[in-house]
């Protein structure tokens, strides 16, 4: 009995060495391959030790590792040149990987590549499409391309562009939009075979503050309708106020992967930047808190995590300081950012 | 994909190409209609005439698909080669690359594309060319069966054109240095029985004399070389570049990085 368990793991073995996972497909039975494929389910898109080393030598990626649940709202995080792009172009299949492996709800990106990218809809950094076409056309053919039937095409595109407020521009063709509606007109492709992961490289890059929210929201409803969304972006408000986790890509390696919360807690101290109704001359002396004059009528005040910022108000209002309104210095994501990537790059 | 899924990605590849080249007709259609009319007013009529008859035919008619062909084969190719590098340069390509289209669709697609404009083209120079030839048809099968596989032929040479060509430079050296002289040397304009015989075996190493000889066959009957050597040549061509260009696309040569 146990021979005969151990030629059948060993079976197993070569099997594996050689063929990778495509002998599963070939040798388990329907529903214990529906089995593993649920197990597999919950995960939205899982990266095991991915590389990538481009022909001119230059290595994009050292092993990294993702994992992102289904219905997560995820930020990949990095400087440029940090790697996010090329992971992205990986997952998307626009780059060739040099090693490792992607899988996409359960589907390996190489053995099962189109239930894998009919899962994926993206939205890249860059424009990449014809810009001589009608938007409406470039909709249509997007999804013919999953094999969605004409009719059925032009219902979802007038649905999209009537969502992302483009409808009345469905004839133009591309290069007569401004910045801002060609990124829409992006999102608005990205989503016609309606995909359960969206993955949006820089959506918001170049695009004016009205606009920018409109489409957070958007994204904010699609996210909470089940898609799982990942996004890289620069502005990091833009990940603090939407995603619930976040990973961090420095030099081809994943430095952080944590939850949006749980990175900020880390945050050791705040800085704070008060206005004053009165001018001042000199920094009011207060108890656990460095504080600094900017320019009279402008404090800032660094205050450390644990320490409530209600006494400071109280030690101000003693000495007479009357503060008519505070802000954050920088963004508490950003200053986390910028202290990760510097502790890492000190020698 | 299942295969109605990919007959639907097929047909839209087919339908975005065909609008595109419709829709600069000015660029596409027009050009070639007064290049033929051109050829016919000067090789046919003023020339022609003193030349007197070829094959025991008048010189128009016989030169008439030669052209013919000539335009399929030249608009056929453009349009690949013009439509992946555009596609390439503009980075829509991706919007396929991104899709469950497998490779051999995206083939099929363009060059369907590339066959579409070739017979669109081809029938608007027959039109033009009824002005100047009497054209009579010999043998439908054979004439509509070879303007189908040399389209079909220089599509896919088209697209692995499109895929090598890094700038506009790339995309006309080939038809201007290979595609037009092997095409004026394919017997359009002359048999090749009128050459010495060490000139005759040279040019049986153009493949486009077989596609020449074939497609006048179908229409007036005569041919310098055997239907079904003709027939031969044109599907090995079409084997070898069909699976050169899906080795290009598949290990995505100048497409994936």
């Amino acid at each position: 009995m146990i021979h005969r368990g151990l030629r059948a793991l060993s079976l197993c073995f070569l099997l594996h060495a050689y063929m990778g996972d495509s002998w599963k497909c070939a040798i388990l039975p329907d529903w214990l391959q529906n089995l593993r494929l649920y197990l597999s389910m919950t995960c939205a898109l899982k990266i095991t030790n991915l590389h990538k080393t481009y022909k001119n030598g230059f290595v994009a990626l050292r092993g990294i590792d993702l994992y992102v649940e289904q219905g997560d709202f995820f930020a990949l995080l990095g400087p440029n040149g940090a790697g996010k792009s090329t992971a992205i172009g990986i997952i998307t299949s626009l780059i060739n990987k040099s090693d490792g492996r992607v899988s996409v709800y359960g589907y390996d990106i190489d053995t099962h590549f189109a239930e894998a990218k009919s899962c994926i809809g993206v939205l890249p950094q860059e424009f990449n499409f014809n810009v001589w076409e009608p938007i409406e056309e470039i909709l249509v053919n997007q999804a013919g391309y999953y094999g969605i039937e004409r009719r059925d095409a032009y219902r979802r595109a007038e649905h999209r562009l009537r969502q992302l407020g483009l409808w009345e521009k469905r004839h133009e063709i591309a290069s007569n939009l401004s910045g801002g509606m060609k990124r829409r007109m992006m999102i608005a492709r990205a989503l016609m075979h309606n995909p359960k992961l969206l993955i949006l490289d820089e959506p918001t890059a170049g695009v004016d503050i009205e606009n920018r929210r409109t489409m957070w929201n958007f994204l904010t409803q699609l996210n909470r309708q089940g898609a799982t969304i990942i996004l890289t972006t620069h502005y990091l408000e833009e990940v603090e106020n939407l995603c619930r986790n976040v990973a961090i890509i420095d030099e081809g390696r994943v430095i952080e992967h944590t939850g949006t919360k749980a990175l900020i807690n880390r945050l050791g101290s705040e800085t704070f930047v008060l206005d004053l109704e009165k001018k001042v001359t000199e920094p009011p002396c207060l108890d656990c808190h460095a504080v600094r004059v900017i320019d009279g009528s402008t404090l800032e005040v660094d205050i450390d995590k644990g320490v409530g910022i209600s006494d400071l108000f109280d030690n101000l209002n003693h000495m007479g300081i009357k503060v008519l309104s505070m802000r954050n210095k920088t963004n508490r994501l950003e200053q986390l950012f910028m202290q990760l990537v510097d502790d890492r790059r000190q020698p | 994909m299942n295969i109605s899924e990919q007959w639907i990605a097929f047909k839209t590849i087919v339908i975005k190409e065909f609008l595109r080249f419709i829709r600069i007709w000015k660029q596409t259609v027009l050009p070639p209609m007064i290049t033929t009319g051109l050829y016919f007013i000067i090789f046919g009529n003023l020339i022609g005439e003193r030349i007197g008859e070829m094959e025991g035919y008048r010189y128009v008619d016989f030169i008439a698909p030669g052209l013919i062909l000539m335009t399929v084969i030249t608009q056929s190719y453009a349009n690949t080669v013009a439509s992946f590098f555009q596609a390439k340069f503009q980075r829509h390509i991706e919007e396929l690359m991104v899709s469950p289209t497998p490779d051999y669709i995206i083939i099929f697609g363009y060059a369907g594309g590339g066959i579409t404009r070739g017979i669109i083209v081809g029938l608007a120079v027959t039109t033009v060319s009824m002005f100047f030839a009497q054209l009579g048809i010999h043998d439908l099968a054979v004439l509509v069966s070879i303007v189908v596989l040399t389209a079909t032929l220089f599509s896919l040479a088209g697209i692995i054109n499109g895929v090598y060509a890094k700038t506009f430079d790339d995309i006309s050296i080939i038809p201007t240095f290979i595609l037009t002289p092997l095409t004026y040397l394919g017997g359009i304009f002359y048999s090749i029985s009128l050459l010495p015989e060490f000139w005759q075996n040279v040019s049986l190493a153009n493949p486009i004399l077989y596609m020449i000889n074939a497609f006048r066959y179908g229409f007036i009957g005569i041919t310098d070389i055997g239907l079904w050597v003709s027939y031969g040549i044109i599907l090995a061509f079409i084997a070898v570049l069909y699976g050169y260009a899906m080795y290009l696309v598949k290990t995505g040569h100048g497409i994936r990085s």
